[in-house]
């Protein structure tokens, strides 16, 4: 466990950074590629959504120093998408081989509309056009498009939890 | 005989039930939703107090420290990843470049468009400031009125020496009143109509203006030239008469009984280009370059008696 934490710790920092300084830069539209969400979302679904949530808030946490962000603005949505991935993969894809391209898109989808909605209430808005077709559906095309990569990767670095013992009747 | 069925009765989580409190999934579930919520709770204090406290407050300045770590390491990755970034925005390019160069060039049809305009504009505008200066001052003739108007056409022929201008009879124009510039004089109009009139230029075969040289008084009659169609001679000046190269010809401006010239005196005409006699002749011959650029008129002055 500790281990797992050092790890998811060190793994968003590093992603944290990168997003900043790179994938910020790789524009399509008005979207870019969430190289964070998409590995929180990873790791919440293969460590449920404790450890999402927590993974979560200190990618949020990064993210928000690192880009001199309002401080807790994306730990909270972040803290978020973490746990509803940590419970969609508790019912679904825990040990699936493939990455969840729903619980990506899905996360993509609620934590831009969360932002949006974050972002109004701090009082800057977009058109709804220029949001939808501008930032979410580019992002989500992207996410989507890294999601594989990231969650293979995520994959390798937290071995699935072994499956629980289920107890079954004997043959009749 | 039919297949023996399996039977599996779901007991999912039946080893881990307790009857006396919580399963542990349960449990976990349920320190998972309590851990998220104290974090958003966390996070949502961390937002109020960042936007409540001064620019020098605990957070900001946590911040502050926390991006000072983290900048070598942005930098360090900006560096890594600069050449891939500076490929995809090559690629990028290429994809919008079609896109922009189209919207540029409709761009560039716009301003092109614009800028003859305002050029436009800006020429109008300074030949009008001219005109409007020579109307007020000292030069322009005394007893009449100036009617500026534009130059709107010219007939096609080369055979004769005419604009059209857009001011006539209800602005006051006349048959035979004078036609200046503030660089010289013009012509005489010849035609006239409600809205419109022609002017005949001093360049024309049928145009002719008695004029004096500044300098020394020589009086003649400027008229057409036969070198070219711009040119202009200053005839009927006598041998005897003092002119050089470079002397001003303005109109005369006769007057007699009740008879008088169609121009006022004063209005330049031209400059002596060169001057020269021969025995057998009896008037010098003079060549006059006219002050006047006739094959680039836009605006005019109609210059229009008080009298009348």
């Amino acid at each position: 466990m500790t281990a797992d934490v050092l790890k998811a710790g060190a793994l968003l920092l590093v992603a944290a950074l990168v997003q900043v300084s790179i994938a910020s830069t790789i524009e399509v539209a008005e979207g870019h590629p969430d190289v964070v969400l998409v590995l929180v979302i990873a790791i919440a679904l293969l460590r449920g959504p404790l450890f999402g949530a927590v993974a979560g808030f200190w990618a949020g946490l990064v993210l928000d120093v690192s880009s001199l962000e309002t401080l807790g603005l994306t730990s909270l949505l972040l803290t978020l998408a973490g746990y509803f991935a940590g419970r969609f993969g508790d019912v679904t894809t825990k040990s699936s081989a493939h990455p969840s391209l729903v619980a990506v898109g899905l996360g993509t989808i609620g934590f831009g509309i969360g932002s949006a909605l974050v972002h109004f209430m701090l009082g800057s808005t977009l058109s709804p056009t220029e949001f939808f077709v501008g930032v979410l559906l580019p992002s989500l095309a992207l996410n989507l498009l890294i999601a594989y990569p990231l969650y293979g990767g995520c994959r390798r670095l937290f071995q699935p939890e072994p499956r629980e013992r289920r107890e079954v009747s004997p043959v009749v | 005989m039919p297949r023996q069925r399996t039977a599996r009765l779901p007991v999912l989580d039946a080893s881990l039930r307790r009857p006396d409190g919580l399963s542990p999934r349960t449990s976990r579930a349920l320190r998972a939703r309590l851990v998220a919520l104290t974090l958003v709770l966390i996070s949502l204090a961390l937002i109020t107090v960042y936007f409540r406290e001064s620019d020098d407050g605990t957070l900001h300045s946590a911040q502050r420290i926390g991006l000072s770590v983290a900048m070598p390491f942005e930098v360090a990755g900006e560096r890594i990843a600069r050449p891939f970034r500076d490929a995809w925005g090559w690629v990028a390019d290429l994809v919008g470049a079609k896109q922009e160069n189209k919207k540029l060039r409709k761009e560039l049809q716009d301003l092109r468009s614009r800028a003859v305009q305002e050029q436009t504009a800006l020429s109008d505008n300074e030949q009008l400031r001219r005109d409007l200066q020579f109307r007020d001052g000292p030069r322009f003739p005394q007893g009449f009125n100036g009617v500026a108007t534009r130059v709107v056409g010219r007939p096609p022929s080369a055979y004769n020496q005419e604009v059209l201008i857009a001011a006539g009879t209800s602005a006051g124009v006349r048959r035979n009143d004078p036609v200046v510039t503030p660089d010289g004089l013009v012509g005489l109009v010849t035609e006239v109509t409600s809205n419109g009139a022609q002017v005949t230029l001093l360049t024309d075969q049928q145009s002719a203006v008695s004029a004096t040289v500044l300098e020394s008084g020589a009086a003649g009659i400027v008229r057409h030239g036969s070198s070219d169609s711009s040119a202009l001679i200053l005839d009927r000046v006598g041998k005897d008469a003092f002119v050089e190269t470079g002397d001003l010809v303005i109109t005369a401006g006769w007057r007699t009984g009740k008879l008088e010239s169609l121009y006022p005196r004063g209005i330049p005409i031209g400059t002596v280009k060169s001057v020269g006699q021969q025995d057998v002749d009896l008037y010098k011959r003079i060549q006059v370059t006219p002050l006047v650029n006739f094959d680039s008129l836009s605006d005019v002055i109609v210059l229009v008696s008080k009298n009348r």
